[in-house]
């Protein structure tokens, strides 16, 4: 039960030092050997017969205040950049109000005075829901972004959401020390503390949402919701911890419906590509529509414009003959009809029956079609009739 | 003869100094025993005396320390189960009790994780799992602490918080939610699928509609513009023809019968009598 300094190792010293009940502090750090090596000294000086003669008992002063000297000189101590020096006079805090800072300093010698130097300024990570993969000591989450330099400790992610469903989530928890004193002093072991509180707490935050705020957009919310509670946590226990940022690396359903899940994403884009298709099915008969309707109306437009400029020649021309026509109708009209007729004449077969001499009857026994197959091969072009 | 005396007052110092004075770190607090007999409780850091010989010190640590009870099963309200683990942080407030009351640490951890345990069931059973899993939680806790601090007073020990750590469902309840997680999904990527469908459906008919409507459009627009020249021409005609309705039915005809009849395959039966032949019969014109 030996106070072991931490998996982190903030501070050195710890399993020697006298036998605490319950495992007491770490001694002070530095090397006790200058007051071992004292007493040794006078002890030995004391079993020894007095010496007489001012000689051997100079030596003896000079000794002894060399010895004090020493003593004295070692309670120089030096804090690292990294670190705070924490006094103890008789195991009494008593810089609370300075810790001392980065440098050489001096404090009463053991066993009066002790100091201790945890490291401050370090940013440290608690993962929770995996383990690094390798033993890479990276220092940066995006390391982890990939799952494989991730080892999952499934019963650490697995959180229940409001909504009653289970998620899978891994998330690493940055933290330093906020104050030395209370790091060392109020809190067996603070390290457990922030991974036991963080873990608790993460689980309270997503146990409030439901599974899609933790999967989707409320992410960010979650981790900030948890940085504050963890740190209120950690603030009323004392620990002097700071908790710099929590991250969600991943927020996964868990490994037995991620088909589900993934599904969903295709379903989505399935849906996209239904679409899709439909549109382009759109794009490519509108336009050919368009084309259509277009020349329909081209059509009827050209029809238009045809029928009425047909008209008005027609009409022009009828006007020109008949302002002609007006002057000598008789004459006009005369020679209108025997032109005609005399054009239909020269191309049509002509037959001349005289009705006076009671011969209107022959008109109905005329062989026509006779007349015409006699016409046959006289004209080589296909008869109107259809017959070949 | 000065050394000498010195020497003395050093020795027998070294000698009861280390037997006499003791220190109480900050991360401690002391009691004073004289043959089992308490006699002084030291709570704050410092330089601290006892009578050499007849008086031992027991240290007690002052921080603030870490107990987590075994996983238990709890029913809550709603009879669902829930496996919960929980962790404590506790101090030993009055070091006299606690050396009468549970004297060792691991009896502390055993007492106190018995006691954390069933207060836990006992409260958590009052609440259904949709409280354990709302704002309500942190109340609970609080609850849960404070009922153990009024319970644990007489043992010299003082609870600083009580949390779940987790609370997960059984392993057979996990399964039926992965199973009604999955069919969740289902359900949500079936619709999806259908919705796309769905859409895909309304963009081709309304692309066909379209299609139609423009079409027919046009029509309208064609037969408009075709009924509109027709009767722009028959106006153009009639105005032309009524001059002499006559003469139009007369050269109208005369155009017709060129048009028609001009053919070689027409066979014509003329009557002498026809105006055409009228000199064919007169003599003289």
């Amino acid at each position: 039960m030996t106070n072991s300094g931490g998996p982190w190792g903030q501070y050195s010293g710890g399993g020697g030092g006298p036998k605490r009940p319950f495992g007491g502090p770490p001694p002070s750090s530095r090397d006790p050997i200058d007051i071992e090596d004292l007493i040794r000294k006078l002890k030995g000086n004391f079993k020894n017969p007095l010496p007489s003669g001012g000689y051997t008992g100079n030596l003896v002063v000079l000794l002894l205040m060399a010895s004090v000297a020493l003593w004295l000189l070692s309670g120089f101590y030096r804090v690292e950049s990294d670190q705070v020096g924490i006094e103890m006079l008789f195991g009494r805090w008593t810089n609370e109000a300075e810790p001392s800072p980065p440098g050489l300093h001096y404090y009463w010698p053991y066993p009066i005075g002790s100091v201790e130097r945890p490291v401050v300024t370090r940013e440290n990570r608690i993962t929770i829901g995996f383990r690094p993969a390798s033993s890479g000591g990276s220092r940066f989450a995006s390391d982890y972004a990939d799952r494989s330099a991730r080892e999952d400790v499934p019963d650490e992610g697995m959180m229940l959401t409001g909504d009653e469903n289970i998620v899978d989530i891994d998330f690493i928890v940055f933290w330093r020390i906020k104050s030395g004193g209370d790091y060392l002093f109020n809190v067996r072991d603070p390290e457990v503390a922030v991974k036991t509180v963080s873990e608790s707490v993460l689980r309270e935050v997503v146990g409030k949402k439901p599974i899609v705020a933790a999967l989707t957009e409320r992410r960010r919310e979650i981790e900030q919701e948890a940085l504050a509670a963890i740190q209120t946590r950690m603030d009323s226990y004392g620990t002097g911890v700071l908790v710099k940022n929590v991250q969600l690396l991943d927020v996964a359903p868990p490994p037995s419906v991620i088909d589900s899940f993934n599904d969903v994403q295709r379903s989505r884009a399935d849906k996209e590509k239904s679409r899709n298709q439909a549109e382009a099915y759109r794009n490519s008969i509108l336009p050919v529509a368009r084309g259509e309707a277009v020349k329909l109306v081209q059509e009827a437009e050209a029809y238009r414009q045809q029928v009425v400029s047909k008209a008005e020649g027609d009409a022009k021309r009828f006007t020109a003959v008949y302002n002609a026509y007006k002057d000598s109708k008789d004459v006009t009209s005369r020679r209108l009809y025997l032109e005609t007729l005399e054009e239909i004449l020269q191309n049509a077969k002509t037959v001349v029956v005289d009705g006076k001499g009671g011969g209107t009857g022959v008109v109905p026994y005329l062989p026509l079609p006779e007349i015409q197959k006699k016409a046959a091969p006289a004209v080589p072009s296909t008869p109107a009739g259809g017959q070949p | 003869m000065k050394t000498p005396v010195i020497f003395i007052v050093l020795g027998v110092l070294a000698f009861i100094l280390p037997i006499t004075l003791f220190t109480v770190d900050e991360r401690e607090q002391a009691i004073v025993f004289q043959f089992g007999e308490v006699k002084a409780a030291h709570l704050e850091p410092g330089l601290k005396a006892k009578v050499p010989f007849l008086q031992s010190v027991v240290y007690y640590p002052k921080q603030a320390l870490f107990i987590s009870p075994p996983q238990q099963q709890v029913i809550l309200a709603d009879q669902k189960r829930l496996n919960v683990d929980s962790f404590a942080y506790f101090k030993i407030s009055d070091p006299l009790k606690f050396f009468q009351n549970l004297r060792s640490l691991e009896n502390a951890n055993a007492n106190l994780g018995d006691r954390i345990n069933s207060t836990m069931r006992e409260v958590l059973g009052r609440y259904a799992l949709t409280d354990v899993l709302s704002d309500k939680r942190e109340a609970i806790m609080a609850r849960i602490r404070d009922n153990m601090n009024t319970e644990i007073q007489t043992l010299g020990v003082q609870l600083v918080d009580v949390r779940i750590q987790r609370a997960d469902l059984p392993q057979e309840t996990s399964e039926s939610i992965f199973a009604r997680m999955r069919s969740e999904r289902e359900r949500e990527s079936r619709e999806f699928r259908a919705q796309g469908e769905e859409e895909a459906q309304q963009i081709r008919s309304k692309a066909d509609k379209e299609r139609t409507v423009l079409i027919a459009e046009a029509s309208r627009k064609a037969q408009e513009a075709r009924g509109e020249g027709d009767a722009k021409a028959i106006a153009i005609y009639a105005a032309a023809f009524n001059a002499d309705p006559a003469f139009y039915a007369f050269y109208r005809s005369l155009e017709a019968y060129r048009k028609s009849l001009a053919r070689p395959d027409t066979t014509l039966v003329l009557s002498p009598d026809s105006p055409f032949f009228e000199y064919m019969n007169k003599k003289n014109p």
